[in-house]
């Protein structure tokens, strides 16, 4: 369907794309089989000032907002999924910044970011606080000029990748919710540490690993915005975030169901390609629904994010709920499509099945999304 | 350093036909690229850029709709385009192309490097840049592969042979014609399309060049294409099985009769 881009969206849409189909689709296959980041694709990625997207122009960024972000991710996520959480993981890291941070703090971090020089990444969860972000036991303690980081995060994307961790930790536990604040921790500060790779399900191209903080001394302006906001600004964060996780599901349905058509049409049964039965076309009528469905949602939300950033909860959660059930969704069919093809590692949509399941967990499970929505519904209508 | 960068653009061969009536070449539909051999010219001519310094200029001899790859150069890295263009140049071979791109080249000055594809995709003919080499009398390099040093007054490339390569020394001005090895063209970026698309790209025509229309178009090409066919399938294949004697044996008694 035509969305009726400008000009300076389509540039970033065919970027993106030629991206993917020139880079990320020939080594998806191996950078899966060995958990490998993709450090070469990100470089070509900067290069082609993809991540220069949401960064305003002032710090050598594109200036684009949510939508354009979501042009670009779902072109990624066509590719390989850990690729693309590689790429928006960075800017998790990097909206605090952005949304926060003092000029000089932006001066000293943005233009690296935009041209790929550094990456970012976001530290939020930890053993015993996934779905229940308040129940974070990292703790900044002032000591002098410096702040002093003790705790461990878990599960943390770019984790050993990246040079910027933005890192929430409880400066305050006597203020509750106002008590957890966000600070910049950079590679090679003492007293930092990544653990070990985590080997998963699925985007195995990402590298997720556990931070670790042991009597961390970081510089008191690596404070990001007031002592206290930490949660606010982290909600604002992961509402501006979530559209791109929608368009990756988007994007990865999409890949799915190309893959499965293809195949589709010229896998003979019956004496006649597959695609004449209709209970396959069907089940890739349905994929089709769903992905179009998922893409007009995400492409409205993320419109309105950029023009409402008062107003971004319910619109964020909505999409990302939608597009990533349509993902794993989409990506089972194409796999059941393809049949005894389909399981095999020879094929890439066994791989994209497994990718899918993170997208439904991620920057908040698809049950804390509904909790999100129920609890805008009630405000809206009091 | 002042390189300038020869492009082509040529018929998609993916799309390419044969119309079956005329046995001529069917245009219609059919998608204009940049001569993939001239991409990693490009390629290679804005790496060098970025290492010494300098400037890229993208040189392309062809029909107004050439500056389409003209302007993707830009977009790729190339600061500077001339389209090379009049009506008098076409039906041109490689003898009357390579006397104009020699003209357009005298015509922009003082140079360093030029770098070439290796050839064409539709012509096939590989002597465009051997032969502009050879009319601007500078040494040239063919089938580069890689480009191990570069300094201010020469470079060091290495040459594909059959069986190996040849490591060569040249002083500028120079000429080098590029192999697929050499690189893998970046992927243009966002900001190189926006400026790709304000770009001005300058017009030379045949007046611009003060080319004698003698030896420009059908008029300055000794050789004329008369026809184009597909070859007709040939028969009877076999192959030749066992050890290596009695695979000569088999061979010589199958080529007897033609003796």
């Amino acid at each position: 369907m035509d969305y009726f881009l400008s000009e300076e969206q389509q540039m970033i849409v065919d970027t993106a794309r030629q991206l993917t189909d020139e880079r990320i689709i020939p080594n998806r296959a191996e950078l899966d089989e060995k958990h490998q980041f993709p450090r070469q694709i990100l470089n070509e990625m900067a290069r082609a000032d993809l991540f220069g997207v949401p960064i305003p122009e002032e710090y050598g960024g594109l200036g684009g907002g949510c939508f354009d972000i979501v042009l670009t991710v779902e072109q990624l996520g066509r590719g390989c999924i850990g690729v693309g959480t590689a790429f928006s993981a960075n800017f998790l890291g990097v909206y605090p910044i952005i949304l926060a941070g003092t000029p000089e703090m932006k001066q000293k971090y943005l233009p690296d970011v935009a041209s790929g020089k550094k990456f970012g990444a976001f530290g939020l969860t930890e053993a015993n606080a996934g779905s229940d972000a308040s129940g974070i036991q990292t703790t900044a303690v002032l000591d002098g000029d410096y702040w002093v980081l003790n705790g461990t995060k878990q599960w943390i994307t770019n984790g050993g990748e990246a040079q910027i961790y933005t890192i929430v930790a409880i400066t305050d536990r006597s203020r509750g919710p106002r008590g957890a604040s966000l600070f910049v921790v950079e590679e090679g500060d003492p007293g930092f540490s990544c653990g070990p790779k985590e080997k998963k399900m699925g985007i195995r191209a990402s590298s997720t690993t556990e931070l670790i903080f042991k009597d961390c001394r970081i510089p008191k302006d690596r404070m990001i915005g007031r002592p206290g906001t930490g949660f606010i600004t982290v909600m604002k964060t992961l509402d501006l975030s979530r559209p791109g996780i929608a368009a990756l599901g988007v994007g990865l349905a999409q890949g799915a169901l190309d893959e499965a058509v293809k195949y589709a049409k010229q896998r003979q049964q019956f004496g006649k390609p597959i695609i004449a039965f209709q209970a396959v076309q069907h089940m890739l009528a349905d994929m089709a629904i769903g992905i179009e469905s998922a893409r007009a949602l995400v492409y409205a939300a993320a419109k309105h994010i950029q023009e409402h950033p008062k107003d971004m909860s319910k619109a964020s959660s909505i999409c990302k709920v939608y597009a990533t059930d349509v993902a794993m969704k989409v990506t089972t069919d194409a796999v059941q499509v393809m049949g005894g093809y389909g399981y095999m590692c020879e094929y890439p949509v066994e791989k994209m099945m497994r990718d899918a399941k993170i997208l439904q967990i991620y920057e908040g499970t698809n049950q804390i999304q509904r909790n999100v929505i129920g609890q805008e519904l009630n405000k809206e209508y009091s | 350093m002042k390189i300038i960068v020869c492009i082509k653009q040529v018929p998609d061969a993916k799309d390419v036909r044969l119309d079956p009536i005329t046995n001529t070449l069917a245009r219609e539909g059919v998608q204009s690229i940049m001569n993939p051999y001239d991409q990693y010219a490009v390629e290679e001519a804005v790496r060098l850029k970025e290492k010494c310094g300098g400037e890229v200029i993208v040189i392309s001899m062809g029909p107004p709709q050439a500056e389409e790859i003209l302007r993707q150069a830009i977009s790729c890295g190339a600061d500077n385009a001339i389209l090379i263009s009049d009506r008098s140049f076409a039906g041109a071979d490689t003898w009357a192309t390579a006397y104009t791109l020699e003209h357009a080249i005298k015509k922009i000055g003082n140079f360093d490097l030029i770098v070439c594809g290796k050839q064409a995709i539709d012509g096939d003919t590989a002597q465009v840049g051997p032969g502009l080499a050879t009319r601007l009398d500078i040494p040239y390099i063919t089938c580069v592969q890689k480009i191990r040093e570069a300094t201010e007054s020469g470079l060091i490339a290495e040459r594909m042979m059959d069986d190996g390569f040849d490591v060569v020394a040249v002083d500028y001005p120079a000429l080098l014609s590029v192999v697929k090895d050499i690189n893998e063209p970046r992927v243009p970026s966002i900001k190189g399309k926006m400026k790709a698309k304000k770009a001005e790209i300058v017009k030379f025509n045949a007046q611009t060049i003060e080319a004698d229309p003698a030896c420009i178009g059908l008029p300055g090409s000794p050789t004329k294409v008369v026809n184009v066919f597909p070859p007709s399938a040939r028969g009877g294949r076999s192959v030749l099985t066992g050890t290596l004697d009695e695979q000569i044996d088999q061979l010589v008694e199958k080529l007897l009769p033609y003796l």
